[in-house]
């Protein structure tokens, strides 16, 4: 297997962009990745979206984006595996670059979720979910975070103000970030008085619905500098996993069992642990996942994520800094470009381009994006050769 | 939802059947092909317990369209007496009755309906006992 390195990133800004459609947005992220990259041409590409069809009524998106980007006959697939279809693609033009199949693969995740309303919106999100035996009785995506949450707290102790930090922390982070949705500072009162969406999670414990596209191009690490001049960042770790869809079949419904095999093969591959982690961007698609995401990766033990967030550790400034771009909760989360979006973030702080967001090390970062309630994950990390 | 993907649910959703894998004893709901503990595919059909207790639930502030008269409404992980976990709405309850551990029965009800002249679908929902 070759070392494969990531040469050019490029996203869309995060929002309602209702001037933009599927494919200008996903064009856009590509060219900005291309041009980043110093390449005018690509050996092929991936796309991450969960589901063009009951968003925009639109599939076969290989082809209209090939079109588009005006790279015919190019191959360009589209994979889905609900919120964590980008990180989906990301690993599979790793795998194709490492295998020696291509050179140059633009890898990428697009969703425009604003063409529909609200309901519809939920519709598709919940498609995600087992429709037959959680759908059908009327749960949706907060709720079964919310009965994640209402479990956690019952056996650990987390309180609603820790779930609450999470939300403000990511939102101090994605105050910084230009390109995103909501880039502003929120209390722990704003989130612990906003309206109820799901016991007890709170609007303010929820990502919001976005439209948005992210890409980067990947190529040999020992072609790099044919390319690029900026520093050179290796994908060091990549791990995948499943686990049931539906919530209620899990043995522990407070533990996320596809992030933390995901993880321990992306450590394996890696040759690291999550103490050699600078920081990580994590799919806090809801405030209690991102507390359950730091316990399956290892970060704190299993009930130590709600007090770590309370103590400023997961802070910008604190002692592993955590989803530094505002997390999904600020920065938006387009679902099927998240996992790319992250990636994005990564290269953006281990190149030491992160302007007022830029962390003071980071020289090995984590990536972790999550599908449905947890029933797929992915995890890479990213390392400064 | 069209009417053979509610008709062919029926077994499970209206009788509460299973498979119990004649293996290793395992009961899955809804029934399967293939038992993910031992790998076997013999199945014995058995009815799943009324009695349970919640596990963890929530309650739904912002439904799905075709639940938008019902909200709020409870909806919980329930484990029955033979240790089955899935997913029910809590009859008549606003939440705050409710509490990890209390004990519900599983009872016959209506779940969703499609529009003004829509299929109606039935199933389960847990009430406190």
């Amino acid at each position: 297997m070759r070392d494969v390195a990531v040469i050019g990133i490029g996203m869309t800004n995060f929002g309602e962009l209702w001037e933009q459609s599927l494919r200008s947005i996903w064009v856009e992220a590509a060219l900005a990745a291309m041009k980043d990259a110093g390449v005018d041409y690509i050996d092929s590409f991936y796309v991450g979206c969960m589901s063009g069809g009951l968003f925009v009524g639109q599939e076969h998106l290989g082809s209209m984006l090939a079109d588009y980007l005006g790279v015919c006959p190019v191959p360009g697939t589209r994979v889905e595996s609900a919120c964590a279809s980008g990180s989906v693609a990301f690993r599979l033009g790793f795998m194709e670059v490492a295998s020696g199949m291509s050179d140059i693969v633009l890898v990428s995740g697009v969703e425009k979720m604003t063409d529909v309303s609200g309901d519809e919106a939920t519709y598709a999100l919940a498609t995600a979910a087992d429709q037959e035996y959680e759908g059908f009785h009327g749960i949706t995506f907060p709720g079964l975070y919310a009965m994640i949450a209402r479990a956690h707290m019952a056996k650990f102790g987390t309180t609603r103000k820790q779930l609450a930090q999470v939300a403000v922390k990511n939102h101090a982070n994605g105050a910084l970030n230009p390109h995103a949705q909501y880039p502003f500072s929120i209390t722990v009162d704003e989130v612990l008085n906003s309206v109820k969406v799901a016991e007890p999670l709170r609007i303010l414990d929820c990502s919001p619905i976005t439209d948005g596209a992210a890409a980067a191009v990947l190529c040999p690490l020992d072609r790099v500098k044919e390319f690029s001049q900026k520093s050179v960042i290796r994908i060091s770790g990549s791990g995948h996993a499943s686990d049931t869809i539906a919530l209620h079949s899990r043995k522990d419904i407070t533990s996320l069992a596809a992030v933390e095999v995901a993880g321990k093969k992306a450590y394996a591959m890696a040759g690291v642990g999550p103490k050699d982690i600078d920081f990580a961007e994590v799919h806090d698609c809801f405030t209690i996942a991102e507390l359950c995401i730091l316990e399956a990766l290892g970060f704190v033990e299993p009930g130590q994520s709600g007090p770590a967030t309370e103590q400023g550790k997961t802070a910008r400034d604190g002692a592993f800094p955590i989803n530094p771009s505002g997390g999904l909760k600020s920065k938006g989360h387009p679902v099927g470009a998240s996992g790319v979006a992250q990636i994005v973030e990564c290269v953006e702080q281990l190149r030491g381009e992160a302007g007022k967001r830029q962390l003071k090390k980071a020289r090995r970062a984590l990536a972790q994006n999550m599908g449905g309630s947890g029933g797929s994950s992915l995890v890479h990390i990213l390392e400064v050769v | 939802m069209s009417v053979p993907r509610i008709w062919r649910e029926t077994p499970q959703r209206y009788r509460l059947e299973a498979g119990k894998c004649t293996k290793c004893g395992k009961v899955h709901y809804p029934p399967r092909l293939i038992c993910d503990v031992c790998r076997s595919q013999d199945f014995e059909k058995v009815t799943v317990s009324d009695e349970a207790t919640i596990v963890t639930f929530t309650v739904i502030h912002t439904p799905p369209s075709q639940f938008k008269d019902q909200a709020p409404y409870a909806i919980a992980v329930v484990e029955t007496k033979d240790g089955l976990r899935s997913t029910f709405q809590v009859a008549d309850s606003d939440g705050s009755d409710l509490e990890i551990g209390t004990k519900v029965r599983l009872q016959f009800r209506m779940i969703q309906q499609e529009g003004e002249a829509g299929v109606i679908a039935y199933g389960h929902k847990a009430s406190i006992v």
